[in-house]
């Protein structure tokens, strides 16, 4: 990959972390309400997938955590915080929210607030370009929490048997909500855990966008030739709770530093700088204008947009 | 018109909408190569291939959520789940999935997948495979129930849902496959809303729907032969939405109304249309209306005792007889 399309990396995954961090100033505002769960920490994670994968084009789908996975197919972040604002210019028309972002036209086919849910609606994607025949993947991303419900198991199953074209991404942030991992999981390495249902799959650092990056392409690959579905774990952290109303009482500020020292944006940054693609004027004036942007674009589109329309009430429930 | 099996008919639907689309397809446990355990796929397999007949491993959420996702892509999947009271398990991807998606999508991704399940009581099967869940899936906003009390409705009805884009849970009964009734020779939809009437009547009004209908026609003869009474029977086989100008329209000529339903009483149909009639045609009663229901316990293996747990053509005549103070 050249220096210059990671110049474009780090501004995505820069405007993923400063989306996040202002959604999160306006959950406190309350402009944002119900359930919101953010991603800082993990950008390099999906940011990294999606640059291995066609985005618009190949499938993805993912639960709550699902912000920017949308952003990484193409929707654009004002829709996502119309949505959060509960706006009918959202892309979801005001009816999902954080948990339940939408854009089918590129191909982000939702986040789904059930643990565990989008497996098989994943496995079922990609039985209909399997269908279709086309060279389309489907890609699920989820954290390592899913991977302990029945859905887990049933879909790795039938993906295995069926030769589907999906991808399984888990970013293993290390907690399902407040439970460590060891405290809930029997095997820690879930990339181990599909071996019982014969699907290829590999481990790696999750903080390394180029790490993640040659992992992913292997994988994309793979799926993508027909060889069947893959299981890729990227090794990851959230920087903050579980959800808004996570006071992160069960970890320790010490652990959150260790992994703070790692940090997915910084570690890209100083790689571009080292190699004097950018430098650090460059970095501060790119993050003054994503600032810019999301404040006098994205928020202003959020907070000017319309409401829905109480009278739309019953709209789309049935087609 | 040719006489068929309720079966027959299920299966007519499958091949010819098959045939016709090639998007649609169907799954199931022992669909494919067994055949389906009530023949509902029969000859699919050697007919379709495995691509489109799919041999599911027993894991119904899993196997339903599948149906469902590939529904997201414009397939139209059939998927047959073997047992009504295997469909739990399935319950999380048909309330979570199916029925909400296109609401929480703001109208962008439907679910158009069709799930067929029998209920209902058959011969001694016990607490765990005589459930009657109609009442649990009526309940779900998104989602249309249909449920066929003949082999034409049978036909008919799977037809229409393949073409729907909803997603749409059809109703069988394990006791019915095998029941005869005459199924239009040429091609025939059966709309996903409304109701039938099975007989017209001017007395009281009997609402029936899959095997209840055919304890209300037995109990119509019984009641005209040997009471005088003439009842109207209303096959109500969509549950949802409910018929809601059907019923009114019935129970505004006959002025009586009885609802009759396999399932338990708390929560069930009828208390639907209970709420209904008390909503739409309070001052056209002649007679408070009653339902005929299960007693409220797990189906039990003792044929008396499972007898004695469901209803039957008696218990409706006993029932009418009550209203008219002739019992």
């Amino acid at each position: 990959m050249k220096l210059e399309d990671k110049k474009r990396i780090l501004r995505g995954m820069v405007l993923a972390r400063r989306f996040e961090e202002r959604c999160y100033q306006a959950f406190i505002e309350r402009k944002i309400g119900g359930f919101m769960h953010l991603y800082p920490g993990q950008e390099a994670c999906a940011t990294a997938v999606m640059e291995a994968a066609r985005p618009g084009e190949d499938y993805v789908i993912t639960g709550y955590r699902d912000h920017i996975h949308a952003m990484l197919c193409g929707t654009d972040p004002k829709a996502v915080m119309a949505e959060l604002y509960a706006k009918e210019t959202g892309c979801s028309k005001g009816r999902g929210g954080s948990m339940h972002i939408f854009d089918v036209e590129h191909r982000f086919m939702g986040g789904y607030a059930l643990v565990g849910g989008p497996f098989p609606l994943a496995a079922g994607i990609a039985k209909g370009i399997q269908l279709k025949g086309g060279d389309e993947i489907a890609i699920c991303f989820l954290g390592d929490a899913a991977n302990n419900q029945g859905t887990f198991h049933e879909t790795m199953n039938m993906a295995k048997v069926y030769n589907l074209p999906v991808l399984f991404v888990c970013e293993n942030n290390q907690y399902g909500i407040g439970t460590a991992i060891h405290r809930s999981t029997a095997v820690l390495d879930q990339f181990k855990r599909v071996c019982a249902y014969d699907i290829e799959a590999a481990q790696c650092d999750g903080q390394d966008f180029d790490i993640v990056y040659e992992h992913a392409k292997k994988a994309v690959d793979h799926v993508r030739s027909k060889k069947g579905p893959y299981f890729l774990e990227l090794m990851t952290y959230r920087y903050r709770g579980h959800s808004m109303s996570d006071s992160r009482g069960y970890r320790t500020r010490e652990e959150e530093e260790l992994w703070k020292q790692r940090d997915p944006i910084l570690i890209l940054r100083d790689r571009l700088l080292d190699a004097k693609t950018l430098s650090m004027d460059e970095y501060t004036t790119m993050e003054k204008e994503i600032d810019a942007y999301i404040e006098n674009e994205v928020i202003k589109f959020a907070e000017e947009s319309p409401e829905p329309d109480v009278a739309d009430l019953e709209k789309y429930v049935l087609a | 018109m040719a006489e068929i099996m309720y079966w027959e008919a299920i299966q007519r639907a499958h091949d010819e909408e098959m045939a016709r689309d090639p998007l649609v397809i169907c799954m199931g446990e022992d669909i494919g190569v067994a055949g389906g355990t009530y023949k509902a796929t029969k000859g699919l397999f050697e007919k379709y291939g495995p691509l489109r007949v799919m041999d599911t491993p027993i894991s119904e959420n899993g196997y339903t959520g599948l149906g469902i996702g590939a529904s997201f892509l414009g397939v139209r999947p059939i998927i047959e789940i073997m047992s009504v009271n295997f469909a739990w398990l399935a319950m999380d991807q048909i309330f979570n999935s199916a029925a909400k998606v296109r609401y929480m999508s703001g109208g962008q991704l439907t679910s158009p997948v069709v799930i067929r399940s029998p209920g209902g009581t058959a011969h001694q099967l016990g607490a765990q495979h005589s459930a009657r869940m109609e009442k649990v899936f009526m309940g779900i906003a998104g989602l249309r129930v249909v449920t066929p009390s003949n082999p034409k409705q049978a036909y008919g009805l799977l037809k229409s849902a393949v073409r729907s884009d909803d997603p749409v849970f059809i109703n069988e009964h394990e006791l019915m496959y095998n029941m005869k009734g005459e199924v239009p020779d040429e091609e025939y939809f059966m709309p996903l809303e409304g109701s039938e009437v099975t007989r017209a009547g001017t007395d009281v009004t009997l609402f029936g729907y899959n095997i209840s209908v055919h304890w209300c026609i037995k109990a119509a003869e019984i009641l005209s032969k040997q009471h005088g009474i003439n009842a109207e029977i209303v096959d109500l086989y969509s549950l949802s939405p409910l018929d809601r100008a059907g019923i009114k329209k019935s129970v505004s000529k006959t002025h009586r109304a009885i609802v009759i339903e396999e399932d338990e009483a708390p929560v069930g149909v009828g208390s639907e249309v209970m709420a209904i009639i008390n909503e739409e045609c309070f001052f056209e009663l002649d007679a408070a209306p009653v339902r005929v229901h299960a007693v409220n316990v797990p189906i039990p293996y003792n044929h008396k005792l499972e007898k004695a747990a469901i209803p039957d053509h008696e218990d409706v005549v006993k029932a009418v007889l009550k209203m008219f103070g002739k019992a």
